[in-house]
């Protein structure tokens, strides 16, 4: 059931990556823009690369989440989908973890960009690899939830920032301070606990948003 | 889907004007009898409100919790009311939270804002708060406003010690909390009287704003009104 719904989700995404290539380019447009926040100071871009790089990934997230349920919306489809017997929490997984698989391609695209810009290039690509997807992850969780409630509303470009931004914080804090490690170097080993909320804000949102999201979309 | 009852009992205006008894007294003692903080100086007075409003704020966040989760296990409208409240209530203080803290920061740390893990918090649940009741104005089922605003009030308490967590590892210099135990004993009486003053306060406001939010409940869920021909035919 679980495997036919993310089979679903990824053929959805599959045809239409057009817009995950719209996304990329929002994405690397933002990051070219918070460049000007700073200036031409190559020493404070590489500093704060990181950080950019983060807020970039979030920017976006929230184009790629509200369009993964524009599809349901149409037509009916999502009331379509609960009358079939497929649990929901099998749906929101299958979302979800589509959500995570795109955001994780996003953010690793956004990564040359960042090299590229900030001259924050790094050796370590598996632990940045290892961030990026624990970081895309405590996006798409709560990301996809409430993207879920959002879609069926008027508002949804508001709304979904206003309740996904404040929430995303830890996850947020977590994945920058520990790519800055990963591109700035890491003396005192420190990257490694931010490594361990980062997951622990993963484990609580993957088990928490699963058991709501039945409630989230009942009629 | 059953419509909440709506009391008429008096109490919650007793209970505030008990609550703005208690801070009026507990203020006068704190501004005029009790004497200046050596250090601070009379900038520490703040604290009469401040700490009471901490508290409370707590308090508040874990109401809303409280009524989220009973509305969702129970599916009683009740609860839906009072989470309205909860969640207003709980966006007031943390405002209020906010701006006494920079008040009082601006003169004793020279900067109105700090990334302090408590300071941080309190704007990180502020904003999550007015999310939710900005969701709760856009959707029109009462029904799924009520689940949906349930679901974002867990998630959003549950965050809370994450993001005091992830704060406190990134930077931290705000004081000790303040507790009768850690000020001297002088301070004593009009912060107790505070806290209760802004107990008092805040649970008068909770009564009365889901006393509001009831009312509007039922005239979301009532039957549409009969025509009046009916009516006279039904009172024939």
């Amino acid at each position: 059931m679980l495997i036919a719904a993310i089979r679903k989700e990824l053929l959805i995404q599959w045809r239409t990556r057009g817009q995950l290539m719209a996304v990329f380019v929002f994405g690397a447009a933002a990051l070219l823009l918070f460049s000007f926040a700073i200036g031409p100071n190559s020493e404070a871009l590489r500093m704060f690369s990181a950080g950019f790089l983060w807020l970039g990934l979030l920017l976006s997230s929230t184009l790629t989440l509200s369009e993964s349920f524009r599809a349901e919306m149409e037509n009916r489809a999502l009331e379509g989908l609960l009358l079939l017997p497929a649990h929901p929490i099998a749906l929101y997984y299958a979302k979800a973890i589509a959500n995570w698989l795109q955001l994780t391609i996003l953010g690793v695209a956004l990564v040359p960009v960042m090299i590229v810009l900030y001259d924050a290039g790094t050796l370590e690509l598996l632990k940045l690899l290892l961030v990026i997807f624990l970081g895309a992850a405590g996006l798409s969780a709560p990301g996809t939830l409430y993207a879920a409630m959002t879609a069926q509303l008027e508002a949804k470009q508001t709304l979904l920032p206003l309740l996904l931004f404040p929430l995303i914080v830890p996850a947020l804090l977590a994945s920058v301070k520990a790519t800055s490690f990963v591109i700035l170097g890491d003396a005192m080993g420190e990257s490694g606990k931010w490594i361990i909320l980062l997951l622990a804000f993963d484990l609580i949102y993957w088990s928490l948003c699963g058991l709501l999201y039945g409630r989230v979309v009942e009629e | 889907m059953d419509i909440p009852k709506v009391s008429t009992s008096k109490t919650p205006y007793v209970i505030l004007a008990l609550g703005v008894l208690c801070l009026l007294i507990g203020s006068y003692i704190g501004l005029a009898v009790a004497p200046a903080e050596r250090f601070m100086g009379d900038v520490q007075r703040i604290m009469y409100v401040h700490v009471p409003t901490a508290w409370n704020w707590m308090l508040a966040v874990l109401f809303s919790l409280w009524c989220a989760i009973a509305f969702l296990f129970r599916g009683d409208m009740k609860w839906d009311t009072r989470l309205e409240a909860g969640v207003e209530v709980g966006t007031l203080l943390a405002f209020l939270l906010c701006c006494q803290g920079a008040i009082w920061a601006k003169p004793t740390w020279g900067v109105w804002w700090d990334w302090d893990p408590r300071l941080t918090t309190t704007a990180v649940l502020l904003f999550a708060f007015l999310g939710i009741l900005a969701l709760r104005k856009f959707v029109e089922d009462p029904v799924k406003r009520a689940i949906w605003s349930s679901v974002a009030t867990i998630i959003a308490a549950i965050d809370l010690p994450i993001v005091y967590m992830s704060v406190k590892w990134w930077n931290s210099l705000h004081q000790q909390q303040s507790t009768p135990s850690t000020v001297s004993s002088q301070f004593h009486l009009p912060l107790r009287l505070n806290a209760f003053g802004v107990l008092f306060l805040m649970t008068a406001f909770i009564m009365i704003r889901s006393r509001i939010a009831a009312y509007r409940l039922r005239q979301e869920l009532a039957e549409p009104p009969v025509r009046i021909g009916e009516e006279a035919g039904e009172l024939a």
